[in-house]
């Protein structure tokens, strides 16, 4: 069926006729069949299996010192495109922050996000970008978090923070503890769910609202 | 401002507590035309004086990121235009650089150097947009008709090269989909040789004028230091005193081939903000006459494959467009989808500040705060 190329519709007709009722129609169950290969076939490859990600690990003076003031909480530190990147452990994190903002001189928080990895242990990387005006160096912090535990705000620190982690707890229901107002910030209060977690589905969402207020099925 | 003043109505059920009896908290937005969009303000007044605010946003939001997840790497460079679309081009140098670094690939000499004229041409136009309503809003009408008049120019110039006016996609991933057309050179020239003086025609209606002078001197004042905290860059930042630009900082696609200065002023007010961006235009304009003179021949394209599969890891790109920083985070698990796309919004974080430059002041002035900020919803929401 996949090797059929969906020009040929004449004869992959009966095909179709397999699966959805036969005989209704003349021409338009053709259609459907017909599709069907062409977009069941971009799934199909995924042979070669992903690259594992290569790591330089990191440990310059600038780690270094994070090592020596934090010890084991500071979990890894490795180069990705040249970009320094330090894994540190979720309930220092403001600890830390603390200290890449006094010693560090990292004194402006350009982005804080999160990205979610369901498979992981911890299953959100909470991520901040980091910028030093000083050094004009930018430096990447990660804190690995599971769902439901709460990470340390940094408001306190940068108040860049504020917004910034109101959108993380948004979109992914992550918890900041010590955060003045955490409510949502795009999307309404009543919203249910948190969009940007790998298993929110946007097509499930799309035909609940279709169910729910229209009264049909969606054509989704 | 009459709309707004003859208004008792209830307050709305907000956290933004009403301590005395005197105060009122009154709405402002989503449909109020000075908010540029769809921002919605609510502000608890003193009188006439503000002592607290709320921004409430989100009405325009479309779940971009999440749209990016779904889409390939190429797919989703459109979809970045239409997050700053008065700065589209701009969005997706941003965005096709940071693939770019993913990839390990750059772009030709030629494709760069294009990049940074059609980058600075759009910096020009979204700048005299600001300032065209920005001035409007402010009670002077002539300014926005000349503003209009030479973006118009510009959008052209955008047209005639990729065929859109304001989401042009004019970029793709590894270099620029379309060689410049016949007179390219010569439109931009011509451009670039008439605006010099039209910048000047424009502070003549606004630097000395009076009015102008009382409604932007002293309000909404921004230092250093709070600026900073508050995570703010581009326009608002240089204004407070801080010389960053990262243009110069972290030099991309073929700035570090120009001189150019980086504006600044040190009152950190809306009346400074307006001259960094008035200045920030001569910058510009002089960035793309030295450009043009000497564009490298070349291929536009760099080789990056048909199909994009950048390998795992994660890269973290910015560029300073006409409002602040943009920055993309983007993670590849080695598909041909981004496995997760971040964008670091300047508008959305630049609004941020809106609470600390708008208390102690008047009702009337948070037009000028709001207009001050440069600020496009398309991209607070995204």
């Amino acid at each position: 069926m996949g090797t059929e190329p969906p020009e040929k519709q004449p004869p992959s007709a009966p095909e179709g006729g397999e699966t959805k009722p036969a005989g209704s129609a003349s021409s338009e169950p053709a259609k459907p069949a017909a599709a069907k290969p062409a977009a069941a076939a971009p799934p199909k490859p995924p042979a070669p299996p992903p690259k594992k990600e290569e790591r330089t690990p990191l440990d310059n003076d600038l780690v270094k010192r994070f090592r020596g003031r934090f010890g084991e909480a500071v979990r890894e530190a490795w180069l990705d495109r040249k970009q320094a990147i330090l894994v540190v452990e979720a309930a220092k994190l403001r600890a830390v922050c603390e200290f890449a903002r006094d010693s560090e001189k990292f004194d402006m928080l350009v982005d804080l996000t999160a990205v979610d990895w369901p498979k992981r242990e911890k299953r959100f990387e909470v991520v901040l970008q980091l910028y030093s005006f000083a050094k004009n160096e930018r430096l990447r912090v990660k804190a690995p978090t599971a769902d439901g535990e709460s990470v340390p705000s940094v408001t306190a620190v940068w108040p860049t923070a504020g917004w910034l982690e109101r959108e993380c707890f948004d979109m992914f229901g992550i918890r900041f503890d010590g955060h003045p107002g955490l409510k949502r910030i795009l999307l309404p209060d009543e919203w249910q769910g948190y969009p940007l977690r790998k298993d929110y589905d946007i097509l499930q969402q799309d035909e609940a609202w279709v169910r729910e207020n229209m009264g049909i099925e969606s054509g989704q | 401002m009459d709309e707004i003043r003859s208004e008792g109505m209830a307050p709305p059920s907000v956290e933004l507590a009403v301590p005395g009896a005197d105060e009122i908290v009154l709405n402002m937005g989503p449909q109020h035309p000075s908010t540029h969009g769809v921002l919605r303000v609510k502000l608890r007044l003193d009188g006439e004086r503000i002592d607290g605010s709320e921004c409430v946003i989100g009405y325009l939001h479309r779940g971009v990121e999440k749209i990016a997840e779904h889409r390939t790497y190429t797919q989703f460079a459109p979809y970045v235009d239409r997050m700053d679309y008065v700065a589209a081009v701009s969005n997706g140098l941003g965005y096709c650089e940071a693939v770019e670094k993913l990839l390990g690939a750059e772009a030709t000499p030629r494709a760069k150097v294009v990049r940074t004229i059609l980058t600075e041409l759009q910096r020009i136009a979204s700048h005299l947009l600001w300032l065209g309503t920005h001035a409007l809003d402010l009670g002077a009408l002539t300014p926005v008709f000349y503003c209009l008049r030479e973006r118009e120019e510009i959008l052209k110039i955008f047209e005639k090269y990729c065929g859109a006016r304001l989401t042009t996609h004019a970029f793709r991933i590894g270099g620029l989909q379309y060689e410049t057309y016949d007179g390219f050179e010569h439109d931009v020239k011509r451009f670039c040789d008439d605006f010099g003086s039209k910048v000047d025609e424009y502070e003549q209606l606004l630097t000395g004028n009076r009015i102008w002078v009382g409604r932007t001197k002293g309000i909404g004042i921004l230092t250093a230091q709070q600026a900073i905290a508050l995570g703010v860059t581009g326009p608002p930042l240089r204004a407070s005193g801080v010389k960053w630009d990262l243009r110069k900082a972290m030099p991309y696609a073929a700035y570090d081939q120009y001189d150019f200065i980086i504006p600044t002023a040190t009152n950190g007010d809306t009346y400074d903000r307006y001259v960094v961006r008035m200045e920030e235009m001569r910058q510009s304009r002089s960035i793309c006459l030295q450009a043009i003179e000497n564009i490298p021949a070349g291929p536009i394209m760099a080789k990056v494959g048909k199909v994009l599969k950048p390998p795992p890891g994660e890269v973290y790109h910015s560029i300073e467009a006409p409002k602040g920083e943009i920055g993309y985070y983007v993670v590849s698990d080695g598909t041909t989808q981004p496995y997760r796309v971040r964008v670091r919004p300047p508008s959305f974080i630049n609004l941020q500040a809106f609470d600390t430059m708008v208390k102690g002041h008047l009702v009337a002035d948070v037009v000028a705060i709001i207009g001050t900020l440069d600020i496009v919803l398309g991209e607070v929401d995204r």
